[in-house]
């Protein structure tokens, strides 16, 4: 299963708390 | 984009996973770099539930030192959430898992530390200490653990 990102911090760390998980942000220029 | 099952399964399974493009999310990622100052690509944060950030990867690294860095800042979020034996387990297995990667050392170092924390025992330390003289013994961590010894 793919991993399913979020382009948004403040979203993330809205769903972080409510999950309890860390947040990943990842920096990237990398060919998509 | 990370073609390695492994990390692909740690970070669905383990993070709130947030991805800005310097192209595709121009002004996401433009905003998102100032407010955290990652003025480099490829940077991976990670930050705790509160957004703080707890870790910081600059630069590519090949699997191995990526998946330990990885590990690294999951033991980093739970010390300072004060888990320290999760801490300490995640820290020993970076260790065990990854001992040729420039995370190792730190995380010999943290894991002692964790101990600590939650024993409050100094014996954890000097552990620490004695450990880098067996391993590690010329990385900046061993010249920081030596002051236990």
């Amino acid at each position: 299963m793919a991993i399913t990102w979020t382009h948004e911090v403040d979203a993330a760390i809205d769903a972080a708390r409510r999950d309890r998980k860390p947040v990943l942000v990842d920096f990237t220029a990398a060919p998509m | 984009m990370w073609p390695d099952p492994e990390i692909e399964s740690l970070v669905r399974d383990r993070f709130t996973p947030v991805r800005l493009h310097v192209k595709e999310q121009a002004d996401a990622y433009t905003r998102a770099s100032e407010r955290f100052g990652a003025s480099w690509t490829p940077t991976t944060l990670i930050l705790d539930p509160a957004g703080v950030e707890r870790h910081r990867i600059e630069g590519f690294l090949p699997r191995n030192d990526f998946l330990a860095q990885l590990h690294l800042g999951l033991g980093h979020v739970a010390f300072h959430e004060k888990r320290y034996d999760e801490a300490a387990r995640a820290f020993d297995g970076v260790v065990s898992r990854f001992p040729e990667s420039d995370a190792a050392p730190e995380a010999q170092y943290w894991a002692g530390v964790a101990r600590y924390k939650g024993s409050g025992d100094a014996k954890d330390l000097g552990a620490v200490a004695s450990a880098f003289q067996k391993r590690y013994g010329d990385s900046v961590w061993a010249k920081k653990a030596s002051v236990w010894r």
